[in-house]
């Protein structure tokens, strides 16, 4: 295997370089062709995320001059860890602290001064990898079999490329304390993992959603649920961890709701301070939003909104749905149009507003937590937002997928979008995919590295959705990680350390495949303003201390990883690579 | 003897660009990066800068014409020049386009106007020089040792 080569990574590290100069784009070229990588040039910024768009996945990191004719580099750097959360370097010649800053702030994983050297170009490949390891971190902290059965065929996607270690399957598989076999679970499609593990088929899942809401989601627990399921075979921890994904996942769809629509909100503003960035974010209706309303103010108008203008959304047909549907029982918003929803949404796939059961028992209480928060992207702070009480819109999301379109990992439906897979649950909608189904989409995402659009449909029941909702804001604390959306939030909540169940946000499109979703949150929006965004006590500067820039954050959690302690980096660390 | 006449006064033109500051480190680690792939990558990168930084000096001309005092505009144009220089090392040129924007932020017209003509005259003389050291180059069979050539031990 190319991973046990030492030659093989980074080499063929696939580099685009966006620089205006002719001449610098020649030496750049020169440079990264000499540390054997593979180079791309693009002399405008418009140009770059075009090609970034349409070859999603052939690119591992970009390197941009932070000063573009056509576009601000602050402004490419973000579009581009948004779209689709590649690595980003910086360039300028000028060093200025606050400039630096600022490209830190929006997301660049470094900021090189040219003239740049030959030394410091080797060294990129290191942000391809530190993104690798947050991503694998964020899988492996879920305790789901699930999660790194997809991750590892997902992760072999890359060993071909050289670019990532591969787990060891019998490292990970000890990890694993669910050897269930499941009835119906057929995990063994080009898996590697040999192991029975429990697949959450829809069925499966079906039953977990009715044993929740039957208990009703404030008063949930493994034990409770796994009697009602009384599925032969299921344990406690089986539940358990699934219970976590669940809800996560259903806090991601809000997050990516609401990353979505300040990523669109943001298109419409030029690049201004933290301050700026944060208001676009309440401005789901193209209002400068006064954040000191925050998501308050945009929860609600999230109800009413339709349209986000994203000049990125362009295949956006629909507003997205963020609509809860009322408490009582109406129907999905009329705010959304189901059509609308399921055709091109960010959240795409997810988007099978047009079927969902309003659940009657919403119990949507007083918080939502808004995890995505203005953060502009960043990582989810470890604040809560609390919002009104909203309908779950989620709820309805969660219903019905069979109208979902199944997303197409290749091309995003609609650029700009963030979409949060939650890479374990993939219920498909309908038949009972199992993971099987799931993993060939997965490893396609993984080998992408970006954020995939990625539809498995979760067939949640809407109460579900409310009672998760609610239980999580009384909590306000996930367990961690075995989030059912992408393993970064999982990784995340380690971090945050709290409820990241987001309500009223439009049910994000489980997708199985793409784990490296929430990572996108994380590099797209690192950079994105920190400034207060008038969040319940947020710290958002904090937060992003916190959190980090991405690099900074995956540092620590590689050095937890146990997996990695078991499997990965350690051939990279290997000297051999570099000797 | 022809030949390593050539050559010596390749190696000669070369270190005196150096030595009167014309150039600087960065012109080595172009001249580094040539190899048998690009043999003649440094001369291509050169070029190329010469014909950017033309088109980049017509347009900050133009707009010192067009738009008189707008500072802002000028020092913008003057960046993108300046780090063209920077890109082969042309450290005189590279100090100009300092001082021009440095001029700028003083909102110095008279200033700006200066470093301009030194700038030309600068760009001028580094497009003779390193025309000649080419062709010196190219005469000498591109001979001439690199490393033998490089100042100050770089």
């Amino acid at each position: 295997m190319a991973l046990t080569d030492a030659t093989a990574f980074p080499y063929g590290l696939r580099v685009l370089v966006v620089d205006d100069d002719p001449t610098w784009l020649k030496i750049l070229e020169k440079m990264l062709r000499k540390c054997s990588y593979e180079v791309t040039t693009c002399g405008l910024a418009s140009v770059a995320l075009q090609i970034l768009r349409e070859r999603r996945n052939k690119f591992d990191i970009v390197i941009s001059d932070v000063n573009m004719p056509d576009m601000d580099g602050f402004k490419l750097l973000e579009l581009i860890g948004l779209e689709m959360d590649l690595p980003v370097i910086m360039m300028s010649i000028d060093g200025e602290t606050s400039r630096v800053m600022k490209g830190v702030q929006h997301g660049a994983c470094d900021y090189l001064l040219k003239p740049v050297r030959m030394k410091e170009l080797r060294n990129i490949w290191q942000h391809v990898y530190r993104k690798k390891m947050h991503e694998v971190k964020e899988i492996e902290g879920n305790d789901s079999c699930d999660d790194l059965q997809i991750f590892r065929n997902g992760v072999e996607g890359f060993d071909e490329r050289g670019l990532f270690m591969r787990a060891d399957s019998d490292t990970m598989r000890k990890r694993k304390d669910m050897d269930k076999d499941h009835a119906d679970q057929d995990s063994s499609d080009g898996a590697t993992v040999k192991k029975a593990r429990v697949v959450w088929s829809v069925d499966l899942h079906q039953k977990f959603v009715n044993a929740v809401n039957q208990i009703g989601f404030d008063k949930v627990g493994p034990k409770k649920i796994l009697d009602l399921m009384s599925v032969p075979g299921l344990t406690r921890e089986n539940v358990a961890s699934h219970l976590q994904k669940y809800r996560l996942y259903l806090s991601r769809l809000q997050k990516q709701n609401e990353e979505r629509i300040m990523g669109a909100a943001r298109q419409d503003f030029s690049h201004k301070g933290p301050s700026d960035n944060l208001n676009l974010r309440s401005s789901f209706e193209e209002q400068p939003g006064n954040l000191s309303n925050g998501f308050q103010h945009s929860s609600q108008k999230i109800q009413a909104q339709t349209n986000i203008p994203d000049p990125h959304l362009d295949d956006t047909k629909t507003s997205v749905p963020l609509k809860v549907p009322d408490k009582n029982g109406t129907s999905v918003s009329d705010a959304v149009d189901p059509q609308n929803i399921t055709s091109a949404s960010p959240l795409s796939g997810v988007f099978s507003f047009e079927r969902m059961p309003v659940n009657q028992d919403r119990k949507l209480s007083e918080t939502m937590i808004l995890e995505c928060q203005s953060w502009s992207g960043s990582v989810p702070p470890k604040q809560f937002m609390q919002y009104p009480k909203h309908n779950h819109e989620r709820c309805d999301l969660l219903g019905d997928y069979s109208c979902l379109p199944k997303p197409d990992l290749e091309h995003p439906i609609a650029p700009g979008h963030l979409y949060a897979p939650a890479p374990v649950i993939s219920m498909v909608e309908g038949d009972a995919r199992n993971f099987s189904d799931v993993k060939p989409d997965l490893i396609a995402c993984m080998k992408s590295l970006s954020p995939a659009l990625t539809c498995t449909v979760e067939s949640v029941s809407a109460q579900l959705s409310d009672s998760a909702v609610t239980s999580t804001n009384s909590d306000q604390k996930f367990s961690s990680v075995e989030g059912l959306s992408s393993i970064k939030d999982c990784d995340f909540d380690q971090e945050r350390n709290q409820a990241t169940l987001l309500t009223s946000e439009e049910a994000s499109i489980i997708c199985g495949t793409d784990l490296t979703w929430l990572h996108d949150d994380l590099s797209g929006y690192q950079g994105v303003s920190f400034s207060n965004i008038g969040l319940n006590s947020i710290d958002l500067f904090q937060c992003n201390d916190t959190m980090g820039a991405l690099p900074g954050l995956q540092n620590n959690w590689y050095d937890d990883i146990e997996l990695s302690s078991e499997t990965m980096e350690i051939q990279l660390l290997d000297g051999g690579l570099f000797a | 003897m022809e030949y390593s006449n050539l050559q010596q006064q390749a190696s000669s033109l070369k270190k005196s660009l150096f030595d009167q500051g014309y150039l600087d480190e960065q012109f080595c680690q172009i001249e580094d990066l040539q190899d048998e792939a690009s043999p003649n990558f440094t001369e291509e990168v050169v070029s190329l800068f010469f014909k950017n930084s033309t088109r980049l000096m017509a347009i900050i001309e133009q707009a010192m014409e067009k738009n008189p005092r707008d500072f802002s505009r000028w020092d913008v144009n003057m960046q993108q020049l300046k780090g063209s220089c920077c890109s082969i090392g042309a450290s005189r040129m590279k100090n100009e386009c300092t001082s021009f924007r440095n001029s700028c932020g003083d909102e110095n017209a008279e200033g700006c106007m200066r470093s301009f003509q030194n700038l030309k005259r600068e760009h001028g003389v580094l497009r003779q020089k390193l025309e000649s050291y080419f062709q010196l180059l190219r005469q000498a069979g591109h001979a001439v040792s690199v490393t033998a050539t490089r100042p100050r031990g770089m």
